[in-house]
């Protein structure tokens, strides 16, 4: 089955070329996407199984093993990672393909759409399966690239303004990402995961923080952590709404990955881990001082996200089973809601004419349906007790008790706060967009129903995850138990004779 | 292994000249040398695989060169990776930057709206200037500042309503009409 592993990248990327080809006809673009997007949707789905029942499942790319060959992993935190990644994906597609089909042929997604959001997804694949560190370089240039051409989709001036300061800003990151994996090669002559797991621990303790703190540099751009985290707010309100959904969705949290994947494999001492805890507590605070300042939902929205990148951060830094397991547990909690979030916005925009709350009312009236979307994903943001926010953030919450130390108990009291004013902010936006009259009529327009059910089919993913809360934190606690054993990665993708089944032409006789 | 680790003086001085004179360019407000800067910075970062890779040897090809006269294939193998994707970005950034002049008659990086609407509130009370501000206030910065505002008509605000960002006033005053 380990041939499964290499399709989330394979599939996206030949339906991308497929995309292209067929630039002139955007209904076969739809639906070459969607039948792909499907599909990953599937094998991320048979992975998770897969991964779950035998263990890390490994692509050995042309039969080299690790670490002479590039090696492919699925264990079970990237395996979920696709899986969710896959539902958004495949949610913000259909909502993009109804609102191309609600404006007609002159609204229609220009031709470049497809076939660029379709990199997209192979590059956010690629990022979560790869084995070695060049490798998820090169899955973030991919993402990066496609999240640039999507940015600034239609070239107006909003968007080129907001996408400069994008573009420098993830160029930077990728540098220094770039910078500390040349080091890395340096200073150990590999840059496979598995392998630098093991070598990691021969360096000097200083030239090891060195390395940390710069992939952590790299990484906390992307995934937008106080200090690092201005930019995202400025340049993600502009873009589309379905753009922007699955941004919010899934670009912080390649990062969020990335983290979870070097601190758990590369750098266990846990030198960093109060900075990163000061970091995730500072996210948090700055992060929702912003969003309850802001009287633009998309803003508002956006500066909730980073907000709640603080709550996973604050898991990932506790270093322990029980703050990891909660940590991926948000991950898989947030992309949803935050992704359907994002495409309420979208519709409210699209009914109500704008996004400013200044200008906005009355909308629980005239768009009920629209009304309950809303408000239930909102309540799932804030952790209001039936639903996944309020799971997460419990679990959250128990693993900083349970880590006792006075920063860890800060954290839990930052961490309520958070929720109290995430609940503040986004109930300030409820009533001053659907309960409150509209200082002005509202313009006549409706909300296509091909755009209102996927936006609503992932706000219920965002309450089924309560539902199915059991045995996914079971899955969760499997995944962080793996990840800080590490054993199950490592052995799995260094074989026992160190070359798999590639075979070399005779040295004397190649000339292939 | 034989191979002579230390690396050569001249590889690392150039690496820092490259990356340092590509972080100063990183810094300014124009598109075009930010992506010269990347792209010196880039070129820095290449050099420093070549360093990484160890002494310079053979051909890496089975047959021509023995085993232990190698030079180390997998940077250079990185580096050509790192260069096309520099191409690509590159290629992208220049052409964001011909839009940005298109449509700006600049290609400048332009203040965050948060910055403006400080600025702009700043322009309007005046005594709320920063303390820690010698020569000029904030009013005649955001006065000289170019900043897409000044102009009326852009693409967006055409059929859409007040831009991004926009404060209290500014949507009032869109409301009545003063802005399209």
């Amino acid at each position: 089955m380990t041939w499964l592993v290499a399709l989330p990248v394979v599939i996206p990327l030949v339906a991308a070329g497929l995309a292209l080809a067929l630039a002139k006809h955007s209904r076969v673009q739809g639906v070459i996407s969607v039948v792909a997007l499907t599909a990953v949707l599937i094998v991320a789905v048979a992975l998770i199984f897969v991964t779950h029942t035998v263990g890390p499942q490994v692509v050995n790319v042309g039969g080299w093993a690790a670490p002479v060959g590039i090696a492919v992993v699925t264990d079970r935190l990237s395996a979920l990672m696709l899986v969710v990644s896959a539902v958004v994906l495949l949610g913000v597609l259909l909502y993009s393909l109804a609102q191309g089909l609600a404006d007609g042929p002159k609204g229609a997604p220009v031709a470049i759409y497809h076939p660029t959001y379709l990199v997209l997804a192979a590059g956010v694949a690629m990022a979560f399966t790869s084995g070695d560190l060049f490798n998820l370089y090169v899955g973030f240039e991919i993402l990066l690239a496609a999240s640039f051409v999507l940015l600034t989709l239609g070239g107006t001036g909003e968007r080129i303004r907001a996408g400069a300061i994008y573009v420098v800003v993830s160029l930077l990151s990728s540098l220094l990402f770039l910078i500390s994996i040349a080091l890395l090669y340096g200073a150990t002559g590999t840059l496979n995961l598995a392998q630098l797991a093991d070598r990691i621990d021969a360096l000097d303790p200083g030239l090891q923080t060195v390395l940390q703190i710069m992939l952590l540099m790299g990484f906390a751009i992307k995934a937008a952590i106080f200090p690092l985290s201005a930019w995202l707010p400025d340049s993600y309100p502009t873009a589309p709404a379905p753009v922007t959904a699955v941004f919010a969705g899934l670009l912080t949290k390649v990062g969020v990955y990335a983290i979870i994947r070097t601190q758990t494999l590369l750098f266990t001492d846990g030198t960093l881990d109060t900075v990163l805890m000061v970091a995730a507590l500072l996210t948090m605070l700055v992060g929702i001082a912003g969003a309850v300042a802001q009287e633009d939902i998309k803003r508002l929205l956006s500066f909730t996200l980073v907000s709640h990148i603080g709550f996973m951060i604050f898991g990932i830094s506790l270093a322990s089973d029980v703050g990891l397991s909660a940590a991926i547990f948000y991950v898989a909690h947030h992309i949803t809601v935050q992704t359907a979030l994002f495409l309420v916005s979208g519709l409210i925009e699209r009914r109500g004419g704008t996004t400013s709350l200044v200008r906005l009312g009355s909308l629980a009236k005239v768009a009920p349906a629209l009304g309950v979307v809303f408000f239930v994903s909102a309540m799932n943001l804030a952790g209001i007790p039936p639903m996944s926010g309020f799971l997460g953030k419990a679990g959250l919450l128990q693993a900083g008790l349970e880590d006792g130390t006075p920063l860890a108990l800060v954290g839990v009291a930052v961490g309520l706060a958070t929720s109290l004013l995430t609940l503040y902010a986004v109930v300030k936006a409820w009533n001053k967009a659907f309960w409150q009259e509209a200082p002005a009529p509202l313009p006549e327009a409706s909300v296509p129903r091909g755009m209102f059910g996927p936006t609503a089919v992932l706000a219920a993913v965002g309450v089924v995850i309560a539902l199915v809360a059991g045995p996914l934190y079971s899955y969760t606690d499997a995944a962080a138990r793996d990840l800080r054993l590490q054993d199950p990665y490592i052995s799995s993708v260094l074989v026992d004779d160190g070359r798999g089944e590639g075979q070399s032409a005779d040295a004397q006789g190649g000339d292939s | 292994m034989g191979v002579e680790m230390s690396p050569s003086l001249a590889l690392v001085l150039a690496v820092g000249v490259l990356v340092g004179s590509g972080v100063y360019l990183l810094l300014e407000r124009s598109l075009s040398r930010v992506i010269i800067g990347i792209t010196l910075i880039s070129n820095g970062v290449n050099l420093l695989f070549l360093i990484a890779g160890g002494a310079a040897g053979g051909p890496p090809l089975v047959g021509t060169t023995e085993p232990d006269q190698m030079a180390d294939p997998l940077p250079q193998a990185m580096v050509l990776t790192a260069i096309v994707i520099n191409l690509g970005i590159t290629a992208f950034v220049l052409a964001m930057a011909y839009r940005s002049w298109q449509l700006h008659g600049h290609d400048e990086v332009q203040d965050d709206l948060e910055d403006r609407r400080i600025a702009r509130r700043a322009a309007r009370h005046e005594e709320d200037t920063r303390a820690d501000d010698v020569g000029t206030d904030l009013a005649t910065e955001a006065a000289e500042a170019r900043d897409e505002t000044e102009e009326e008509h852009s693409l967006e605000t055409a059929h859409h309503g007040p831009r991004l960002g926009a404060d209290d006033t500014e949507a009032e005053r869109h409301d009545r009409g003063e802005n399209t």
